[in-house]
């Protein structure tokens, strides 16, 4: 077995909870919205949200969306001169308040692209963000579109203002200029051509002797800065390497590497080096016919460096230990549901769109179409439990796949403690449910400044099992409800929960809803 | 030059060279000022000539101006900064010498934070740089507390680049400071992030180097057991390296105690990567351990890596088999390495077969005639026919080694096939490879031989659709020539390749050409002008012009090789009339060869 030390000795957060001490329901409220569409202000395309990521300290929180735009958000609460590190453990030990966040800065991570020998167009849309180790006060994070990923410092920087120069800056010729200027006064002509720097060197060998206390005349440039930006700089752009769409990028626990999946690879990369990259695993049938499943999500072990999982269009998940071999094309460990009875749809509604590991790297979570599946590492036979997260929509199967609906792509997030889950559902609802043994909490929210608005109705409260949320409308086929109904074309795909408060952002088209507990 | 000036004014009225003075100083005005500027290029150019700014304006300003200023400059790009952390490497002169030396630390502390590895790297070995020249006193007031202040500093990329520092303040600090130092480097190796500890792993065998005896056995082995135990792949493969540094510093028997152990283990490590270190460095941990324990111990972990399930694994280990070979007993290599050596023939993976065809030649002389024969000849057979044309290929080019132990004889069934095979894969890279060693096999396989398996292969080669391949065949004749003589070129090869300047397609014709003046200075004079000259002399009247200038170029070549009155009454004629030819090319290369003709004469 891979994972020996999965239990040993370690408090677990997550189930089971022996002593019986449940954690009640939490009453989630709104923190802050971002981006609201004023009323009767159309929503741009480009606007919308395609990612979300907290860092690993939670003091930072970035949204990329389909223009190819990073957004970064900053905590403002509990700023004081403490240490990093003595602020985590404040956080974790007692939640004073509930964090809140101002904007940041933001940028553009991706351009729309044309492959020429493709002739394919590539979409500058943000698909993954994901956040490095921070250095010297300036922050790390790796973005990446369809096809490229790039590595992004924003740093906060002073803005210079050079005061003062030796030359009077109305004096001051480009350098070609000033060379050509220097030359015709200049007592000998032996200047060789090139710039300002090749002459002096070939003037000053030998016969620099400026006398000991130097030249009073010559000064360094003054300069000023009382501003400060934010500047935000591509260090790597890793790209080429991927024949299909980025799916995901993960980085690893040591620091200097990452993955990036797409739907038949995944590739191992160095932090460091954007030009060459692993291929370690590799689905790709030799004949595209025998074609059955693709890779859609992929993720390292949050502290085993060598252990990375990946899901598949089949509803599997499987674990890969690197240190077996080169090429992971054998897994180690296949997670797999029992054979569920088969229908048209069984197969498509498999498919996994998100996969995360628990934060002690114990658990996965998993959501696919209908349901949201908690794993325990050690055991691939079933999932430890299963949430049901839009049960309803089961008789509707037909019409979302008419609609492409079935395909959407739904992210899931666990607590920072590991004992809740959320992710997300149409008519921006999205689900909190609760993963210890015994827990019935399974709440209903909204993204929107009301997020408790369906709480009246009769379905939310009852139970994890139960058929969820909606209201079956009487409008037949009508999948847009003024009344209150869901609405297929306002899903809530992203969001993210906050790696230590009960904080979860989320995303409902260009806006970006934060709700506390 | 203006600095001449300066001096020459210098004992003159002040008055009156101030205007002199500030004209000359203008370019080195702009110099400075261009640390500011917008133009990354221009501020790289500064950097670039720091030393020249240093001593424009004196020592005593470049330390209390231009390196504060410096240490203030470090948001620039990595560029800059990297050129900046090389050159305050050399600065110790500018600065007023080493007694001053201390001051060029901070903007290097500074640049030693910074995110960009390559530019920390540079600020550490500069550092190290100034370290070694700084005095002993100086060290322990500046030099130690910096080596501190990184080791404790908050981002990791401080505590990564104190790593690299240890070893040169170590052997001059006092007895306490040597503790401290010593508890500071425990501290990085137990750091939380991997990245550190790699640093610590890495700069491990540097420091270990300057620790006294009785430390080293104690504490520094602590800290490396602990390094050969983290939970990090990437830090355990650094620590592999440790192995041997650290094994050249212990005593013998302290190092079979302690290293050889940790060897073993990593040798079956979990982790794939951890044992390639392992398969690529063993020879040299061998080498630090002495042949007693290698041959008792370390022999069955390399055996065991030979036989690894991974085979990047196999593949370097199996590059090291010959190496291994030398420095066990006879026996034990026939006894133990040799089967593996057979199974490795025919692994599954070609990385693993190819690796081990470049190097297992290289066993002949190890196991001597008998063992070669008998046990060897058969792997050399099996790789000769293995499917990958470069397994074939690194068999065929280590021949010679072989040759001298049991003479070609043997080989020579199974090598023509190869040969043969090789010589007309559908790769022209394949092909080209072949031909490059046709030479060495020509050498060790003999006239006779040669005559009769490979010579027509030699022709067809000029044949071939790649400009590559009939280039390098036109080459390889004449290497042949070289070889086998003069006369046995005049029989076997000439006339064959003048046959061919009749073929109808222009480039074919092109490569005789070539060939022909490849082939002219080995020939010498006679059989140029008897045999070749004519054949040239005919193709100027060709129709196509490219080959009529490739004409006036081999009869450039010519020139030298054949008599003077040859040139004059043949070549000469010839180019006259190639320089009449309508083709602007045809006359350019005719009058060129007609100067050199000119030049000839006057010589």
């Amino acid at each position: 077995m891979v994972i020996s030390d999965g239990n040993d000795g370690r408090e677990k957060p997550l189930l089971p909870s022996e002593n019986g001490l449940l954690s009640r329901p939490l009453e989630w409220k709104l923190s802050q919205v971002f981006g609201e569409c004023a009323a009767g202000e159309e929503v741009q395309e480009v606007d919308i949200i395609s990612a979300i990521e907290f860092d690993k300290s939670g003091e930072h929180l970035a949204t990329g969306d389909r223009g190819g735009r990073l957004v970064l958000f900053e905590r403002t609460d509990g700023r004081d001169l403490r240490s990093r590190k003595e602020l985590e453990k404040m956080e974790t030990s007692m939640v004073l308040r509930h964090p809140e966040y101002r904007y940041k800065t933001e940028f553009q991570s991706h351009e729309p692209e044309f492959d020429y020998l493709k002739s394919l167009e590539i979409e500058e849309k943000i698909n993954k963000i994901r956040w490095c180790e921070s250095t010297n006060n300036a922050l790390f994070l790796l973005s990446t579109n369809d096809k490229t990923i790039k590595l992004w410092k924003v740093s906060e920087r002073k803005v210079k203002k050079v005061l003062e120069m030796n030359v009077d800056s109305s004096f001051h010729f480009s350098n070609g200029n000033t060379l050509g200027q220097f030359e015709a006064h200049g007592p000998v002509g032996s200047l060789s051509n090139g710039s300002t720097s090749d002459w002096i060197g070939s003037s000053t060998v030998g016969t620099f002797m400026p006398p000991s206390n130097g030249i009073p005349s010559l000064h360094l440039p003054v300069v000023s800065s009382n501003e400060f930006t934010h500047v935000a700089k591509c260090r790597r752009i890793y790209t080429h390497a991927h024949d299909y769409h980025i799916n995901s990028i993960s980085n690893n626990s040591d620091g200097e590497t990452f993955i990036s999946s797409d739907d038949l690879r995944i590739n191992l990369w160095n932090m460091e080096v954007s030009d060459q990259s692993f291929n370690i695993v590799d689905i790709k049938p030799a004949n595209m016919e025998d074609l059955r499943e693709v890779i859609t999500s992929a993720e390292f072990h949050p502290t085993h460096c060598n252990i990375l999982a990946y899901s598949s269009s089949k509803g599997t998940i499987r674990l890969v230990d690197m240190r077996q071999s080169a090429l992971c094309d054998r897994h180690t460990k296949l997670f797999e549901e029992p054979e569920a009875p088969k229908s048209f749809f069984t197969e498509i509604i498999a498919s996994i769109s998100d996969l995360k590991f628990s934060r002690d790297g114990c658990y996965m979570v998993s959501r696919d179409y209908m349901t949201v599946k908690l794993w325990d590492l050690n055991m691939g036979s079933a999932p430890v439990a299963t949430f049901k997260v839009h049960e309803y929509l089961r008789p509707k199967l037909c019409d979302l796949y008419e609609k492409d609906a079935i395909f959407d792509k739904f992210e899931c997030s666990l607590s920072g403690d590991g004992s809740r889950v959320a992710t997300g559902s149409y008519s921006n609802l999205f689900r909190v449910f609760g993963t210890q043994v015994g827990s019935e909490e399974a709440t209903t929210l909204e993204a929107s400044r009301t997020p408790n608005r369906r709480a009246g109705h009769p379905l939310q409260n009852s139970g994890r099992n139960l058929i969820g949320f909606g209201r079956r409308t009487g409008g037949k086929g009508s999948d847009v409800d003024m009344n209150g109904g869901y609405s297929f074309s306002s899903k809530l795909l992203h969001l993210a929960w906050h790696p230590s408060a009960n904080l979860i952002a989320c995303a409902a088209s260009n806006s970006l809803y934060m709700y506390y507990a | 030059m203006d600095l001449t000036i300066i001096k020459l004014y210098d004992q003159e009225d002040e008055q009156k060279i101030m205007s002199v003075v500030d004209e000359p100083l203008y370019p080195i005005a702009i110099l400075i000022d261009e640390l500011k500027n917008d133009d990354i290029q221009l501020r790289l150019n500064s950097i670039r000539r720091l030393s020249t700014i240093a001593r424009a304006l004196g020592e005593e300003r470049t330390r209390k101006e231009l390196i504060p200023f410096l240490s203030e400059n470090n948001d620039d790009d990595d560029e800059v900064l990297l050129a900046m952390a090389e050159e305050l490497g050399g600065f110790i002169l500018y600065v007023g010498g080493i007694d001053y030396a201390h001051v060029l630390l901070p903007p290097l502390e500074t640049l030693c934070t910074v995110e960009e590895t390559v530019v920390r790297e540079k600020a550490v070995e500069s550092l190290c740089k100034i370290g070694t020249q700084m005095r002993q006193n100086a060290l322990v007031e500046w030099f130690i507390p910096l080596i501190k202040r990184l080791g404790a500093g908050e981002w990791f990329t401080a505590r990564v680049s104190a790593c690299g520092l240890f070893h040169i303040a170590y052997p001059s600090a006092p007895d306490h400071l040597r503790a401290e130092l010593r508890a500071v480097y425990k501290q990085l190796c137990h750091d939380d992030m991997p990245m550190v500890r790699r640093s610590a792993a890495s700069n491990l065998g540097k420091f270990a180097a300057t620790v006294e005896p009785a430390y080293l056995k104690t504490e520094i082995m602590s800290f490396f057991i602990h390094l050969t135990k983290d939970v990090q792949d990437s830090v355990r493969i650094l620590a592999v390296e440790g192995c041997a540094a650290l094994g050249r510093l212990l005593e013998p028997q302290d190092c079979v105690a302690n290293i050889v152990n940790v060897i073993i283990e990593f040798a079956q490590d979990k982790s794939w990567r951890v044992r390639y270190m392992v398969a690529n460095q063993l020879y040299d941990l061998c080498e630090a351990v002495g042949p007693e324990p290698t041959r008792e111990e370390l022999v069955a972990a390399y055996v065991r890596l030979l036989r690894d399930n991974e085979a990047e694994v196999r593949t370097a280990a199996a590059g090291k088999v010959t190496n291994f070979c030398k420095i066990v007993s006879l026996p034990l290599a026939v006894h133990s390495i040799l089967p593996c050596v057979k199974e490795l023939a025919s692994d599954s993976s070609q990385h693993v077969r190819s690796a081990l065809a470049s190097v297992i030649m290289g066993m002949a002389p190890i196991l001597g005639k008998e063992a070669t024969i008998e046990q060897l000849l058969p792997i050399f057979l099996a790789l000769l026919k293995d499917e990958f044309p470069d397994v074939r290929l690194n068999i065929i080019s280590k021949l010679d080694q072989v040759n001298q132990v049991i003479g070609i004889d043997l080989l020579s069934q199974s090598l023509l096939p190869a040969i043969v095979e090789l010589a007309e894969d559908k790769h022209w890279r394949v092909r080209l490879a072949i031909i490059e060693y046709i030479p060495l096999l020509a050498s060790q396989l003999g006239v006779a031989f040669f005559d009769e398996k490979l010579g027509a292969l030699c022709m067809q080669w000029l044949g071939d659709q790649v400009f590559s391949i009939r280039e390098a065949a036109a080459n390889n004749l004449k290497r042949l020539a070289e070889e086998f003589g003069p006369e046995w070129a005049r029989q076997h090869i000439v006339n064959q390749v003048l046959e061919k300047i009749n073929n109808g397609h222009y480039l074919y014709r092109m490569t005789i050409l070539n060939a022909i003046s490849l082939l002219a200075p080995v020939m010498g004079a006679d059989v140029t002008k008897e045999i070749m000259l004519p054949v040239v002399i005919n193709a100027a009247k060709d129709r196509v012009p490219n080959i009529k200038f490739n004409v006036a170029k081999v009869l450039q070549s010519l020139i030298p090789v054949v008599d003077s009155d040859v040139v004059d009454k043949i070549i000469r004629p010839c180019l006259g009339e190639l320089s009449e030819d309508p083709d602007v090319d045809v006359r350019y290369f005719a009058a060129q060869a007609l100067q050199s003709c000119d030049q000839n004469m006057s010589t």
